[in-house]
């Protein structure tokens, strides 16, 4: 067993990038995450792990560090919240259509504009759709706990390297400011420059030797044809993400009447929500996609087989409730999906969850699904 | 065992570090433990409240409107939490912070002159840990050697000479608790 | 004596330059990229760098560089070249990076990471081109662009009161105690770029010599965009550019030694 450490979301972020042999983290301050760094440079990685801690003079500089070193098969890793977030979306852009591995987290806060300080989950569109220019897509985590914003460090620079694609650890203020039990992992050395030339080789900025030919990070390509194919090899890898990477947790399914979906700190809420809205008689469960891109389509539509009704319940104004809506649709049901949430930076309380179940479905509590709406 | 709880009084009173020890003594009793302070500007010079969950299971919510017990250091924290303790569950408070004494009677009420023993044994520091083992007294969920290794781990190891006097503190907490009701 | 008899190495005067590929430069004749290109090669091939080196592409008409030198490269985004070359140093300190950059890359929306870079004294070169005209978009106004001078962004030539002064981006980097060599060059005659290729070659040096931030700034035609013949852009830079930028060494010195002449 690892070391066991009480600590907050955001310090856990810091060690764990350290433990799992992070070559570099460049970021800027912004509330509710400025931890992230400040663990760094007081933990001062350089001296134990040669691990590379630089405050950026901006978000838009952090992400072109970012990628610069993942251009060099670094496994680099920058955080910030929704606002910086957004200024970083040019350079993910980037990243994606260069084909780089690297981590982002948001440690998302109330917007928009500048928003609140307080926890949100209304960054979901831009994590899930892309966030910025093109067609593209990020390796998106979801964390519900301190231990989880632990392991997905690791798990997101895993996958990002398999899929020579940018992950994001999609977190919340909440998460980020509260302290549980972690069990921390051991310590996994830095890649040496011969790992790095024998997993990235062939595509990695390291210095042309005379037994290869150069090697480019770019994402530019002015012949229309080439562009299409390199659109279409994402597209292929994202499928290959979707048949092979989903990730999800069912709490009281089996049975149960009707689904709540929630990821995150929202999902911890609605765990209890499931456990009072049984005391009271309701057939409810959980749904907590961990991956929110690659989406738990097809357990969506296994469930709308059974149950009368879904509630997607972020801390937001209904975003994931549309690819909850869309999984139903394509399963060909007519189920339905509704959505429920605080916004602003106030988290719903586990009973409001269950008053809005109640009051969404009413129908289906007294008379099951409709054939039609 | 589910110990829901919220510490809540002034910013400087300790209260988030009474939680922090609190919920590093539940991890030497092998429990799970959750820890989620008020944040932000609400921080700056006002109010601060930590919600506390010790549980021998996985924890759900670290958001709570319910409480098995609240822990209340000053009058704006008894208008917000006292109708938040679950009935029969557990209020203690420090009347010296508190104008309007707690009235509901479907809930154990103590008190614990917190501030005053800590003017006389002339540290005005150890205050929360006063109240810290006041609260060990009523809810005695946790061992007094798990709490020493509490405060090992939350301490930064150039306050581990102050370890001893933390435990006297505790120790005094637990000996000065009053009984207001018990239902 | 017939031909095959000739070509022997130790007859060899001049060849072309190794680093350089055969790839035709996009560039339009008279512009001074190639010339600056082909300085870069031959120093990368002479102080044997080619495995040491990684290059950062600007955005601007100078995009398709790592088509044009046989090492490795990364196309950074419009202005940020500065920051993917301070996490590349740091994270590889024994590798040479250099940044080559326009003067709407590096000084307009890239402002705040050269100058940060500089001011950190990232290990690092940076090239920059200064042709007081976006080229590559077709011909606007550029931070450097002097006053009079007529883009397509400034029909009737550069108004200060509406459009602000030329600046001179050099001089400000040279304040910066990062840095430790600062120069602006030419390479519109042969002496002027043999002069140009010492000056890249010191910077070079210097970086790796960890001295600090080495910039070489060089003052460019683009006689598409300024729409005159490849000869009259060098007669019309030597006439408004260089006046208001004049060549020479701005600062030579050690990163934390301040020792600017401005």
């Amino acid at each position: 067993m690892g070391e066991l450490k009480l600590m907050k979301g955001n310090e856990v972020l810091a060690e764990a990038a350290i433990r799992c042999g992070c070559d570099g983290y460049f970021g800027y301050p912004i509330t509710p995450q400025s931890e992230v760094m400040e663990t760094l440079m007081a933990r001062q990685p350089w001296n134990e792990t040669g691990m590379v801690v630089l405050q950026a003079e901006s978000e838009v500089a952090s992400i072109n560090m970012v990628y610069g070193g993942a251009g060099a098969g670094k496994k680099v890793m920058t955080s910030s919240s929704s606002p910086g977030i957004s200024l970083m979306a040019e350079g993910i852009s980037y990243i994606a259509g260069s084909e780089l591995p690297c981590l982002i987290v948001n440690v998302q806060r109330g917007g928009p504009g500048l928003g609140t300080i307080q926890p949100s989950q209304a960054d979901y569109f831009q994590a899930v759709k892309g966030g910025g220019h093109g067609d593209y897509k990020l390796i998106v985590l979801a964390p519900a706990s301190v231990q989880e914003m632990n392991d997905f460090v690791d798990l997101s620079f895993e996958l990002a390297f398999k899929y020579r694609n940018p992950a994001m650890i999609l977190t919340d203020g909440a998460l980020g400011q509260m302290m549980e039990k972690v069990e921390l992992a051991d310590f996994k050395p830095r890649w040496t420059d011969e790992e790095i030339e024998e997993k990235s080789g062939s595509w990695a900025t390291t210095g042309k030797p005379s037994s290869r030919k150069k090697n480019i990070v770019t994402s530019l390509e002015m012949d229309s044809n080439i562009m299409e194919a390199n659109n279409h090899r994402f597209q292929e890898k994202y499928k290959k993400m979707e048949e092979d990477e989903v990730r999800y947790e069912l709490f009281h399914c089996d049975d149960a009447d009707f689904i709540i979906v929630a990821y995150g700190s929202s999902s911890r809420i609605c765990q209890k929500s499931v456990e009072i809205a049984r005391s009271k008689g309701l057939k409810v469960g959980l749904l907590r996609p961990i991956t929110l891109f690659p989406f738990p389509n097809k357990i969506i539509a296994e469930l709308a087989r059974k149950a009368k009704g879904f509630l997607s319940v972020e801390m937001s104004s209904g975003q994931m409730v549309e690819d909850i809506k869309l999984a139903v649709y394509e399963a060909g049901r007519n189920t339905r999906v509704n959505h429920f949430g605080r916004t602003g930076g106030i988290i719903h309380t586990p009973e409001e969850v269950v008053e809005a179940l109640e009051d969404k479905f009413s129908w289906e509590l007294n008379y099951g699904v409709k054939r039609s709406y | 065992m589910t110990e829901e709880m919220i510490i809540a009084g002034f910013g400087g009173q300790g209260v988030l570090s009474m939680g922090k020890i609190l919920a590093y003594s539940g991890i030497m009793e092998d429990k799970e433990v959750t820890w989620f302070p008020s944040y932000g500007p609400e921080m700056r010079g006002g109010t601060a409240n930590v919600t506390v969950i010790i549980s021998d299971t996985r924890i759900s919510s670290p958001i709570l409107q319910q409480f098995d017990t609240a822990i209340i250091l000053n009058q704006q924290s008894m208008d917000k939490f006292e109708k938040s303790v679950k009935p029969g569950g557990t209020l203690l408070y420090d009347p010296n912070g508190v104008l309007t004494p707690p009235s509901r009677n479907d809930i154990n009420i103590y008190k614990v002159e917190g501030t005053k023993t800590a003017i006389e044994m002339g540290n005005p520091k150890v205050f929360n840990m006063i109240v810290f083992g006041s609260y060990l007294k009523v809810r005695p969920i946790l061992s007094l050697d798990n709490v020493e290794k509490g405060l090992e781990k939350s301490l930064p190891e150039r306050y581990h000479k102050l370890i001893p006097l933390n435990l006297e503190a505790i120790k005094k907490g637990q000996a000065i608790v009053e009984t207001v009701q018990e239902v | 004596m017939e031909l095959k008899d000739l070509i022997k190495p130790e007859n060899l005067v001049y060849g072309k330059t190794k680093i350089l590929e055969d790839e035709p430069m996009h560039y339009c004749p008279g512009c001074s990229h190639g010339v600056v290109h082909k300085l870069l090669a031959e120093l990368i091939g002479e102080m044997g760098l080619q495995e040491k080196t990684i290059g950062i592409a600007p955005v601007g008409c100078a995009v398709f560089a790592y088509k044009y030198l046989d090492i490795d490269w990364q196309e950074a985004a419009h202005g940020r070249a500065p920051a993917v070359a301070t996490a590349l140093i740091r994270l590889k300190p024994d590798n040479f990076v250099f940044t080559y950059q326009g003067d709407g890359d590096l000084a307009s929306i890239g402002a705040a990471e050269i100058m940060h870079a500089c001011n950190r004294g990232e290990n690092i070169l940076v090239i920059f081109i200064n042709n007081g005209i976006y080229g590559m978009t077709g011909g606007q106004m550029a931070p450097t662009t002097i006053e009079g001078m007529v883009t397509s962004t400034t029909p009737g030539g550069r108004n200060v009161d509406l459009n602000g002064y030329p600046m001179k981006i050099t001089n400000l980097i040279a304040q910066l105690p990062g840095t430790s060599y600062v120069t602006r060059q030419a390479v519109h005659t042969a002496s002027a770029a043999r002069k140009c290729k010492r000056s890249i070659k010191k910077a070079i040096e210097n970086v790796l010599d960890k001295k600090g931030t080495s910039f070489v700034e060089v003052v460019s035609t683009c006689n598409s965009g300024w729409k005159m013949t490849p000869v009259g852009a060098n007669t019309w830079m030597e006439d408004n550019m260089i006046p208001y930028y004049p060549l020479g060494d701005l600062k030579d010195s050690v990163k934390g030694e301040n020792s600017s002449e401005n």
